[in-house]
């Protein structure tokens, strides 16, 4: 794999690029395509599915093989490749409704089974192809085309669902930030098996400044935390402040101040099997808790590819059927002379 | 013990055998059909039984029944109506009343017919002295009680008695068709070998049914015996349809090279097909149980994608739910076989009945304009070389096949003439010339397919989907008069096929009175009807088919030299339909019926008769 070097530009596709101006799924395009030279994986060897929505035309917007599917089923056509040819290296790209309204049975199923995919979920909280209708992680309360007095029903958490689902790779970015994306994608693609990064974007058209209230350049820093695993939980301007847990539940502090010292603050463990900890940090949000980025939780397990390859290669070693003339045979046979 | 007779010697035999839907029925007919193949008779099985694993104990509705035709000739049907009907309650034979024929032989587990089971059958009192003063040979058999003798040494448990006691009726039947008991005996070794009380159970029990029947004068001087029937020669086994299904896409994977993927999602009565191929690892196949019918059908077309045989199985409501992944593999131009075992419809119906009342969800139930190819198998046995060619069209011709069975060829089981993998096809995909620019929707000129480029290979990275695509180039294209060019090259792709299939044959006469036209699994019905009226100097033929979309190139030159055209299905008329539409000049009569149940051979010649008598 490392023999090839590629650049960012070999794996981009000569289609013009149809998303709006100012679209957060701009700069996923250029953190994945940076991933992908880094990651160093044959181009021919990578497909790149997706399902319906803004975000899903990200194939045509990579010169590497592809499918654009149908709305919510990536998964599952993402399964079907990665099964039928496990030296592949697949991605899969989604949306929040793509992922958790009309695929969320093939999402979770993907996840549970640990396929070997790297699932990235574009967030924007609405509707965008469709012209701004709620979503399944809209805001409770959002006025949308289709609630025009508010949404009545909870948002999903996808970290919480990953994790519900026996995730064993849950990670967080946010479109402008290019660099953490492309870390995170890299980390996602080598990890073996269901890797979900979900990518928080801006829908400038419909949903604008969703995330605006901590992604902001200007206190992005007070009001999310970059983990990084075996490092503290250390975040602020002034790299000041920390986690710490208090009784069973996670509290911001200020190094220094009402007692905690840096001796205090939690470091993260992402290899760590129990989900506690990942739980409560992907579902840490502003103003409580500063929104957790990075990878949260990297816990390393089989992957369903590698299960069924080795259960084929186990039976067939010692099979006493070897073709389908031996087959036909088996069994219960008589002859008429 | 009654004085040993001479046997009477019979053309062919239909045994029914009935009970609670956890009397172990189906394995008892199963064990008797599997049996009288072994010596060499033609058979034609019909398990019939209730969508509840554990319907309510002695009521009708929880009747299971298994039925077979056992003869010295060919047997192409699983009979009408029985010579031999076995019933383990009240409830079975209240079930059953209406298919034994006069004369019969009904063999009762008298034991069961106490004052509870009698009412919760519904009879107000005891129906046997009807029956036995009525055209029938009541054969009231203590069947409990004896295979409660029978095991005294070994059990005393109440279940392990209730579990073996249809292997004492499977016993009786033996005897009166002088059939002999090893073959169950292997099975009970080769099944409860690890456990070998269970095994000595089953064995003593079978033993003491053969030996009680020998004792009973009504059975003992009506012993029966059915001599093999004149068979080709060869190795023969029993399948039934799904099975035969299931090896058919293998004998494809072989023959193409290619290693077999099938997504499916466990569905009545399709569920073996999943459940024998995912057995089949030691030839390599990737079965993916799926969450949902529509995760069957796109994994199966991701792994088509990727370069595999890909197939889904299914059954009519599952087949509702792959639409639109249907349409997409249309769109891609992917090869993919896609398995419909048909059952009584719409919505739940009748899970566990048949029914052919999907032939036009399968043409035409798509959003667009989304022609697919469409066989039907019409034997359990066939359903391998359909299932084989639906997987050689659809790959080699790169389109969705929708392979047609049902819920009576998928059970139902015949002998079956093993056949050679050497005699069968090379299957020869077309896979992209490497060398040259990959053009994803540049189309071979004879059957304008596109061309297979499996991720992996480099220098052919390309993207599909389901939008339209510019032909040749395969990019995303609005462009109104392109998708009229694609959507002509993806209907004509699939007309072509026609010039590949076999020339549609016709049995009986070439001109004629009357033409019966069947499709699929109502074939063994027809067949033995139009047989019979043949051999009664009737001017009678049949045109069965099994190739639907596209037809055969020379329907309406057969359809020409007949007066009279009857199509006969189990829906309300859809093949009729079809057909008025492909070929409009001619006048279809029609008989159709619905009742979750196949044709019997007596109301098609019923009817037929009725039809040449009318001027």
């Amino acid at each position: 794999m490392a023999d090839i070097q590629y650049k960012p530009a070999d794996f981009k596709s000569d289609q013009d690029v149809r998303w709006c101006p100012g679209c957060g799924d701009h700069a996923i395009l250029n953190s994945v395509l940076k991933a992908m030279a880094n990651i160093g994986c044959p181009k021919e060897k990578v497909v790149v599915v997706s399902g319906i929505g803004c975000s899903s035309r990200f194939p045509y917007y990579v010169s590497t093989y592809g499918f654009h599917g149908i709305h919510g089923r990536a998964p599952a056509i993402a399964s079907g490749l990665k099964t039928a040819n496990p030296d592949l290296c697949v991605w899969q790209m989604t949306g929040d409704g793509d992922a958790l309204a009309i695929g969320g049975n093939h999402f979770i199923h993907a996840v549970r089974r640990n396929i070997d995919l790297n699932i990235v979920l574009f967030n924007n909280e609405i509707y965008g192809l469709t012209k701004g209708q709620y979503s399944p992680t809209s805001k409770m309360g959002a006025k949308t085309k289709t609630s025009p007095y508010g949404t009545v029903e909870a948002p999903f958490r996808p970290g919480e669902l990953v994790i519900g689902a026996q995730g064993h790779f849950f990670a967080r970015t946010i479109d402008v930030m290019v660099q953490l994306s492309s870390d995170i994608f890299e980390e996602a693609a080598r990890f073996k098996g269901a890797a979900v990064v979900e990518s928080l974007v801006n829908c400038v058209i419909f949903n604008d400044g969703t995330h605006e209230i901590f992604t902001s350049r200007d206190f992005r820093d007070d009001r999310t935390i970059v983990l990084k695993h075996g490092e503290k939980m250390i975040f602020g301007k002034d790299k000041d402040k920390g986690l710490v847990l208090d009784g069973l539940k996670l509290k911001a502090v200020t190094i220094g101040k009402d007692g905690y010292t840096i001796d205090d603050i939690l470091v993260h463990d992402a290899h760590q099997r129990n989900p506690g900890v990942h739980l409560m940090l992907s579902n840490m949000s502003y103003p409580d808790l500063p929104v957790a980025l990075g990878v949260i939780r990297a816990v390393k397990g089989d992957s369903y590819d590698q299960k069924v390859t080795q259960q084929i290669a186990e039976v067939k070693q010692k099979a006493k059927i070897k073709n389908v003339d031996d087959l036909l045979n088996s069994g219960n046979t008589w002859v008429v002379k | 013990m009654a004085e040993k007779k001479k046997l009477i010697e019979k053309e062919s035999v239909v045994i029914r055998f009935s009970g609670d839907s956890g009397d172990g029925m189906q394995l008892t007919g199963t064990q008797f059909s599997n049996t009288s193949a072994l010596l060499g008779n033609d058979v034609s099985t019909f398990p019939d039984y209730p969508a509840e694993i554990r319907a309510p104990q002695g009521t009708v509705g929880g009747v299971s029944g298994f039925q077979l035709h056992f003869g010295n000739d060919q047997v192409t049907t699983p009979g009408d109506f029985c010579d031999v009907l076995v019933a383990m309650n009240p409830a079975a034979l209240k079930a059953n009343t209406r298919w034994i024929k006069p004369g019969g032989t009904i063999i009762v587990n008298i034991d069961a017919f106490i004052d509870k089971n009698i009412e919760r059958a519904g009879y107000t009192e005891n129906p046997l002295p009807e029956f036995k003063k009525g055209d029938f040979n009541v054969v009231e058999a203590p069947i409990t009680t004896l295979t409660q003798e029978a095991l005294k040494d070994i059990t005393t448990d109440n279940k392990s008695i209730l579990r073996t006691r249809n292997m004492f009726a499977l016993g009786m039947t033996y005897f009166m068709f002088n059939l002999p008991l090893e073959h169950t005996f292997t099975y009970f070794k080769e099944k409860f070998g690890k456990n070998p009380d269970v095994m000595n159970s089953n064995k003593l029990v079978l033993e003491a049914g053969y030996h009680y029947a020998e004792t009973i004068e009504a059975l003992a001087s009506r012993r029966v015996n059915v001599a093999p029937a004149k068979q080709k020669p060869g190795t023969y086994r029993n399948i039934n349809g799904n099975t035969a299904t299931a090896w058919g896409l293998l004998a494809a994977a072989e023959k193409a090279n290619l290693e077999l993927f099938l997504g499916s999602y466990p569905i009545t009565p399709a569920t073996e097909i999943l459940a024998e191929l995912s057995g089949r690892k030691d030839l390599g196949v990737k079965t993916f149980q799926a969450e949902d019918e529509i995760a069957g059908i796109c994994t199966a077309i991701g792994a088509a994608y990727g370069g595999d045989l890909a197939a889904t199985s299914t059954s009519g409501p599952g087949l509702s739910l792959k639409s639109e992944a249907i349409g997409l593999a249309v769109m891609t131009e992917l090869p993919l076989v896609i398995v419909n075992v048909q059952r009584g419809g719409p919505s739940t119906g009748l899970p566990t009945k048949t029914e052919q009342s999907d032939l036009m969800q399968a043409l035409y139930g798509r959003n667009g304009e989304c022609s697919v190819v469409v066989i039907a198998a019409s034997t359990p046995s066939n359903c391998f070389q359909y299932a084989f060619e639906s997987a050689k069209i659809a790959l080699e011709h790169m389109t969705p096949v929708i392979l047609l069975s049902d819920g009576f060829l998928a059970n139902g089981s015949e002998p079956w003439r093993i056949p050679s993998m050497k005699d069968f096809p090379e299957i020869k995909p077309p896979y992209a010339k490497k060398g040259e620019k990959y053009q994803p929707y540049a189309r071979d000129e004879k059957f304008l397919n596109r061309y297979w480029a499996i991720p992996g290979t480099p220098g052919m990275e390309h993207r599909v989907g389901g939008l339209e695509k510019m032909n040749i180039t395969g990019t995303v294209s609005y462009v109104p008069e392109n998708h009229q060019v694609m959507s002509n090259f993806r209907e004509e792709k699939v007309e072509r096929v026609k010039n590949v299939i076999p020339k549609q044959t016709v049995y009986g006469a070439e001109k004629g009175d009357l033409l019966v036209v069947g499709w699929g699994g109502t074939y063994g019905h027809l067949y033995n009807t139009v047989k019979n009226m043949r051999k009664a100097g009737k001017d009678v033929s049949l045109c069965h088919f099994n190739y639907i979309n596209p037809l055969p190139t020379n329907v309406a030159e057969i359809f020409a030299n007949y007066k009279r055209i009857v199509v006969c299905e189990l829906n309300f008329g859809q093949f009729a339909n079809f057909l008025r539409i492909k070929h409009p000049q001619f006048n279809y009569l029609q008989y159709n019926k619905l009742v979750g149940l196949p044709f019997t051979v007596h109301e098609l010649e019923e009817h037929f008769t009725k039809i040449l008598k009318e001027k």
